[in-house]
């Protein structure tokens, strides 16, 4: 066990899986550059050389039907884009190509592949540097999507990403690389589509992912104060989502919110809420309530992006509603960081 | 234009003769069926196109990686693809190359490490790519080979997998067949009038020969040098092939009525029909050659004749199907 940030786990992670593996190569627009992906993929290339470690063409379609070329002849790739929005590129590869290869070819071969995308968030980061894509591709059968929030859950679900034998969507947000854990040495498999209680509770349930269940947890701890008790479940894994654990919870606390990063029509919150009142409606006490983004895409400056994004305020909020209770004193307990469009006043970047 | 054979040639000419004829019966048989309304999925055909997979069909080896197109019939038969799981795949049916999932558009045969071809234009490219850094990883000397046509040189991942292999210097054959139409538009309406393609992909940095699809002979020794090319490590190479489709961009009908290209258009390259000409080049050659024609036609026409039977008469795949196969069972874990 090892303290590490989020960045060092992933970069753990890629060690490791090279190590174990000699099929598993890592590309990426600056996976070899001086600032090694956020130090993701620093020290990959020396180790494992410039064959299994390379910088790419900015070509991300082309570079994601390689990546499913490779994976039939045995190949196990990681690729890395340093945001999510230049992989929109990739669509046609992705969605025509990976998802479907093992279906449409009668299951002969499978394609390994796993697409670390890195979602961007603040300081200007603007309409094209910032999206939440995790529903549009949980929309597409054949391809898995984790969002992993904690660096051991970074770690463990990398290593589980890159052995599996299908595309997976690797989704990071940026404010998490910073984040410290405790992380195990070795081999750790945390396997795909489990959800994590992260705080048992009775009165409501939180369902989150990625940095939202940061936020899901300050809201819980401020409610807990409150004499409200909150289930916290980081989902970790979109697609396949786990069910069970959210059903159950559901079942035992009668209230639910879903808490989304990405943009509430169509959302990953918007389809647990549909899936829990179809099948969980007699055990439900109150409307099922959702917390995402506006359906308006991030804008850049500072003074448009203040009260932008989903807070634990806005959770606390909302679930003190829900409940009955008066929400007169949350915004003075819990107000917005200043600055509000960076992790911590010790980010300095890169963004 | 009708080439003179040559008596130590004339087995290669024969064996040219089988992959074409093969490939025009197996086409025509698709189009001679398919109103019956029991292949029920869209069919691309390449009569007509029969000469280049005819060369490729003599070079390439079993262990060479291929990756296609809708139009990719040809192809699949050309690299050794299995004629039964073709024809059943076309009909549905669960001896199907791809067990009924696919279709025409989808073909696969591992056996002979045909890889796949795709339905959307210029998909499997980069796929093929993606084959040939595989090789180089394991250090085998295994090639790989893209057909494509002219429509996917407008694609943006056209560019983009030229560039890489020309980069990693990949051992890639990419075959592309012009046959002047994306569909029902020409070429004229989405390339500028005189651009050479061949010359244009040069300039990327890739060695490129172009060679005119009726003669064959001359087409085979540049198919053979390519291949060679790309085999002994000099990196990747473009093929151009100027080639044309007879029949409907999708479907089993002739369409030259309906407006896009002229009956004479048509009829000029009917004349330059590759296989007619071997043929009449072989025929010359005398009695013995003739019997051999003929017993060449008369195997083909048998075997053609029982893939549509073993296709009609292989099972449907289950309903229950159409739920599974969507992920790759993780090694150990049932699925």
């Amino acid at each position: 066990m090892s303290q590490m940030t989020y960045a060092e786990a992933i970069n753990v992670a890629l060690h490791e899986a090279m190590q174990l593996d000699s099929s598993v190569i890592c590309y990426g627009l600056g996976v070899t550059d001086p600032k090694a992906v956020f130090g993701t993929t620093i020290n990959l290339e020396k180790k494992f050389g410039p064959e299994r470690v390379f910088d790419m063409p900015t070509s991300e379609n082309a570079m994601t039907g390689v990546a499913i070329g490779a994976a039939l002849n045995g190949i196990k790739s990681v690729m890395t884009h340093q945001r999510i929005d230049f992989f929109l590129l990739a669509m046609d590869q992705l969605v025509n190509g990976a998802a479907k290869w093992h279906y449409m070819f009668g299951s002969q071969n499978s394609v390994p592949i796993t697409i670390r995308l890195i979602i961007g968030r603040g300081w200007g980061q603007g309409p094209t540097h910032s999206q939440n894509l995790q529903a549009w591709f949980s929309h597409i059968p054949g391809l898995k999507v984790v969002m992993p929030t904690t660096p051991e859950d970074a770690k463990g679900m990398l290593l589980s990403s890159i052995f599996d034998p299908n595309p997976v969507i690797f989704l990071e947000h940026r404010w998490l690389h910073s984040s410290i854990g405790e992380v195990p040495d070795g081999d750790i498999r945390v396997p795909l589509g489990k959800a994590k209680i992260v705080k048992s509770g009775k009165d409501i349930t939180l369902v989150a992912m990625s940095y939202m269940s940061i936020e899901a947890i300050h809201a819980a701890d401020y409610l807990e104060k409150q004499g409200i008790s909150c289930e916290v479940i980081d989902l970790r894994t979109i697609k396949p989502l786990d069910w069970e654990t959210l059903m159950e919870s559901v079942s035992k606390t009668g209230h639910l919110l879903a808490l989304d990063s990405g943009f509430s029509t169509g959302s990953v919150a918007g389809e647990i809420i549909a899936r829990v009142s179809m099948e969980k409606f007699n055990a439900l006490k109150l409307a099922p309530a959702r917390l995402a983004m506006p359906d308006v895409p991030e804008p850049t400056s500072p003074a448009l992006t203040k009260g932008f994004y989903v807070r634990a305020a806005d959770v606390a909020e909302k679930v003190m509603d829900m409940l009955g209770k008066d929400t007169g004193q949350v915004r003075k307990d819990l107000t917005e960081p200043r600055p509000h469009d960076i992790p911590g006043k010790w980010f300095t970047g890169p963004f | 234009m009708v080439h003179p054979v040559k008596n130590s040639s004339i087995e290669n000419s024969l064996n040219l003769f089988h992959h074409m004829y093969r490939i025009r019966t197996v086409e025509e048989e698709i189009s001679r069926r398919y109103s019956e309304g029991k292949m029920r999925c869209p069919v691309h055909l390449s009569t007509g196109q029969e000469a280049i997979p005819s060369t490729f069909a003599l070079t390439i080896t079993k262990d060479d990686f291929t990756v296609s197109t809708h139009r990719g019939h040809a192809h699949y038969l050309a690299k050794g693809g299995d004629l039964n799981a073709m024809i059943a795949e076309i009909y549905g049916k669960s001896t199907g190359c791809s067990k009924g999932k696919g279709g025409s558009m989808h073909l696969i045969d591992r056996n002979v490490n045909f890889m796949g071809t795709s339905a959307i234009v210029g998909n499997s490219i980069p796929v093929g790519v993606g084959l040939a850094l595989s090789s180089k990883l394991k250090g085998t000397d295994q090639i790989s080979c893209i057909f494509l046509g002219d429509g996917a040189i407008e694609e943006g991942v056209f560019y983009e997998s030229v560039n890489f292999a020309v980069v990693r210097k990949l051992p890639v054959l990419f075959i592309c067949e012009n046959n002047l139409y994306s569909v029902y538009s020409n070429l004229s309406v989405r390339q500028p009038i005189g651009r050479s393609i061949a010359k244009m992909v040069e300039a990327m940095g890739i060695d490129m020969s172009f060679g005119n699809d009726n003669d064959i002979l001359a087409n085979q020794q540049l198919m053979k040098k390519a291949i060679n090319n790309v085999r002994s490590g000099n990196g990747p190479h473009f093929l151009e092939f100027s080639t044309y489709r007879w029949r409907e961009h999708c479907g089993h009908n002739f369409d030259n009525n309906i407006g896009y290209r002229s009956q004479d258009e048509f009829l000029e390259w009917q004349a330059k029909d590759p296989l007619m000409l071997l043929e009449k080049s072989l025929t010359k050659d005398g009695s013995d050659t003739t019997t051999k024609l003929s017993s060449i036609k008369e195997q083909i026409d048998s075997e053609v004749a029982a893939a549509f039977e073993f296709a009609e008469t292989s099972p449907f795949p289950n309903q229950i199907e159409a739920y599974e196969g969507v992920y790759a069972a993780i090694e150990g874990v049932p699925k």
